[in-house]
């Protein structure tokens, strides 16, 4: 891993609607290193997208607000950036690819055209040299006869090739930081596996950093480095990839894990889910989040929010019962049963 | 074994294409589904799985006659649903019910829960306005919904809870099949869990046949007993679950399997990685439609369409190879 590229610290982001305030992130912090891949995870919700708009500075306002908390990239703070130095930023240094690659291109103008944009933007290239660079861009995704592509429209490329283009346009600078909202949701599981190793491709060849924001934990296990466990606009854990998988602390995460279908899962047997649903994050969250759905909780969760602790370098986690001193033994299937009933 | 619930003998739905001329139709069509053969016994989950576009959701449109079909033949309990008279058909469909993929977009946004569970028995004329009402406390209840919510709207609810709300109205008429198409695709995973558990119960306690379609492998392997894999239109490999996944005898199946997502960040998976795109429907390849993409193409492929070989028995693969490995 290389240098610190991307430090998030004590981030609070509220939206107002109306009268009523929903706080889409409660104090998230953590860091990106160069080459290195973080994944975020967690239920829809929860603020893993709200998250990488922050860190781009893509919230909009009104209604969003960063209400507290530092964005430092290449140890410059961004989060008071005003908009012109922001510009200056994405695309060049930072840039990101969405989830749905069908609303993300614009259907009016070529896939050269969309290219050259924001090459002609960054990089001031004449015209010439700017077709040539896309031209280059779109052979590296690997899109066959790139060529003729350059001139042809959104419409006419299918799911796969248009998040390829996506990624073409997004890496076209050589940005330091990729975000990726769920880039392979909508694709089928062929094309994911392509896209996904693309990716890695690509990373080892600029040595970029890779925020990944997914709700598989499959995706995570393949392409990252950490990862980050997200509920309710809160980190319940963090830690590299395999300290989470080895050793998984917080009862969210065992949630998580467990309701991954796994290929050797007995169909016989009633699937480990997590009972309820996420709070809603317009009310005041007393105590710890997950307090409602956790099948150890205790008076003292509801009471007061655990503060995070590290037990082991890198690997943190809040709960009350996760501490240095004291440990939650994990319950084997705790839930099940109430999975089926529960709503 | 006893008599099939749902047979589907080459049955093929063809939509034409807008041709380039105005007022002359063109004679090119797009081939959603074509010749395909399955049944579906009582009481079993069969799951269709597939990429988008092989032709899963048409396939579950015709069974339940929302489309009809260009050609072929398809019994339901005994009866022929082609050839059924507008009328009949309503009456079949009450037993063939079908649970859709968004369940932001298949609920009324403007009735009640109540009204959205109430109106199949309605439409049927089923009981008087009391019974009724006793009838949707009681589903609610069974899928497992606070019967105080019936005067609630479909946006106060969460998506699982809209996708227990749309089980709900699935059953509503007691149907012997329900047509699950990528009922938890839209969920997330700790929520998918529940409804996943919710739709084993229910087959349990009503007895359901379930046709599954889903893009997860995993969920395809966990609920469903025998699996049909599409490719084009057409079904590629058909089986048990455990013969496709432990034996996938179409490379189609095999390159499907391998490119579900690692289950561990220890593990390093031999993938086989498509290349190039699914051909187009409209003129699809000559021979096996998968050629193009197939690691193991040989010259017979680019020319004969291999025909649905039995491999053991109840599994069938449409692949060259296999003929090879016997001789």
């Amino acid at each position: 891993m290389g240098e610190e590229l991307l430090r998030v610290e004590d981030l609070f982001v509220e939206f107002k609607t109306g009268s009523i305030v929903t706080k889409a992130i409660n104090g998230v912090s953590f860091s990106l290193h160069q080459n290195e891949t973080l994944g975020i995870v967690g239920e829809s919700g929860s603020g893993k997208s709200v998250t990488a708009s922050a860190a781009m500075r893509l919230i909009p306002n009104p209604p969003g607000r960063i209400t507290s908390g530092s964005i430092v990239y290449k140890g410059q703070d961004i989060s008071q950036l005003n908009e012109s130095k922001m510009r200056k930023l994405r695309g060049n240094e930072m840039s990101m690819i969405f989830q749905d690659p069908t609303t993300s291109l614009n259907p009016v103008f070529t896939v050269g055209h969309q290219l050259m944009e924001s090459i002609r933007i960054h990089k001031n290239l004449s015209k010439r040299e700017a077709k040539q660079e896309s031209l280059r861009m779109l052979e590296l995704v690997g899109i066959p006869a790139a060529k003729q592509r350059l001139k042809m429209y959104p419409h006419e490329f299918s799911g796969g090739m248009r998040q390829r283009v996506m990624i073409a346009i997004a890496l076209s600078c050589q940005p330091q930081l990729l975000i990726a909202d769920e880039p392979t949701t909508a694709l089928d599981v062929t094309v994911q596996a392509q896209i996904l190793a693309l990716m890695k491709d690509l990373q080892r060849e600029f040595g970029m950093a890779i925020m990944m924001i997914t709700h598989d934990l499959g995706v995570v296990w393949e392409t990252c480095d950490s990862i980050i466990v997200m509920y309710a606009g809160q980190v319940m854990e963090r830690g590299s990839v395999r300290q989470v998988y080895d050793k998984p602390l917080h009862p969210y995460t065992w949630g998580l894990l467990d309701s991954q279908i796994a290929s050797d899962q007995n169909s016989q047997e009633v699937l480990p889910a997590i009972p309820g649903s996420p709070p809603d994050l317009s009310f005041d969250v007393q105590g710890c989040p997950f307090a409602d759905r956790c099948p150890y909780v205790e008076e003292i969760c509801r009471e007061s929010k655990p503060a995070r602790v590290a037990i082991e370098d890198g690997h943190e986690v809040a709960c009350h019962f996760q501490t240095d001193t004291s440990e939650l033994t994990r319950k084997e299937e705790a839930n099940i049963g109430a999975s089926a009933t529960g709503s | 074994m006893g008599h099939p619930l749902l047979e589907v003998k080459q049955v093929k739905k063809h939509f034409p294409v807008k041709g380039t001329i105005p007022f002359v139709p063109s004679r090119q069509s797009v081939k959603a589904v074509d010749n395909v053969n399955f049944h579906v016994m009582p009481g079993e989950t069969l799951g269709i799985v597939g990429e988008s576009g092989c032709g899963k959701s048409t396939l579950a449109r015709l069974i339940n006659r929302l489309i009809s079909p260009t050609e072929g033949e398809m019994n339901f309990k005994n009866k022929d649903l082609v050839s059924l008279s507008k009328r009949d058909l309503r009456t079949v469909r009450k037993n063939i019910q079908m649970v859709f993929q968004d369940p932001y977009a298949s609920l009324d946004p403007r009735k009640r829960v109540g009204q959205l569970i109430e109106e199949p028995l309605v439409i049927h004329g089923v009981g008087d306005s009391v019974s009724r009402k006793r009838r949707v406390a009681e589903l609610l209840e069974i899928v497992g919904l606070n019967p105080r919510y019936q005067n609630r709207y479909a946006h106060e609810f969460s998506g699982g809870q809209r996708q227990r709300i749309n089980i709900a109205r699935a059953l509503t008429l007691n149907p012997e099949l329900i047509i699950c198409d990528e009922p938890v695709s839209a969920l997330d995973v700790s929520v998918q869990a529940q409804v996943i558990n919710l739709l084993k119960d229910l087959q349990k306690q009503f007895q359901l046949t379930y046709i599954f379609i889903s893009h997860d492998l995993n969920v395809v392997r966990y609920m469903c007993d025998r699996i049909a894999v599409m490719y084009l239109g057409k079904i590629v490999e058909i089986g048990s679950y455990e013969e496709i996944y432990h034996s996938p005898k179409h490379p189609y199946t095999q390159a499907l399997l391998s490119a579900i997502p690692v289950e561990s960040p220890y593990e390093n998976k031999e993938r086989i990685i498509l290349t190039g795109n699914v051909p187009s429907p409209i003129a699809p390849p000559p021979g096996c439609a998968f050629h193009e993409r197939c690691p193991f193409v040989m010259d017979k492929c680019k020319t004969e369409t291999p025909p649905l070989i039995e491999t053991t028995e109840a599994h069938r693969a449409s692949c060259h190879l296999i003929k090879k490995e016997e001789e």
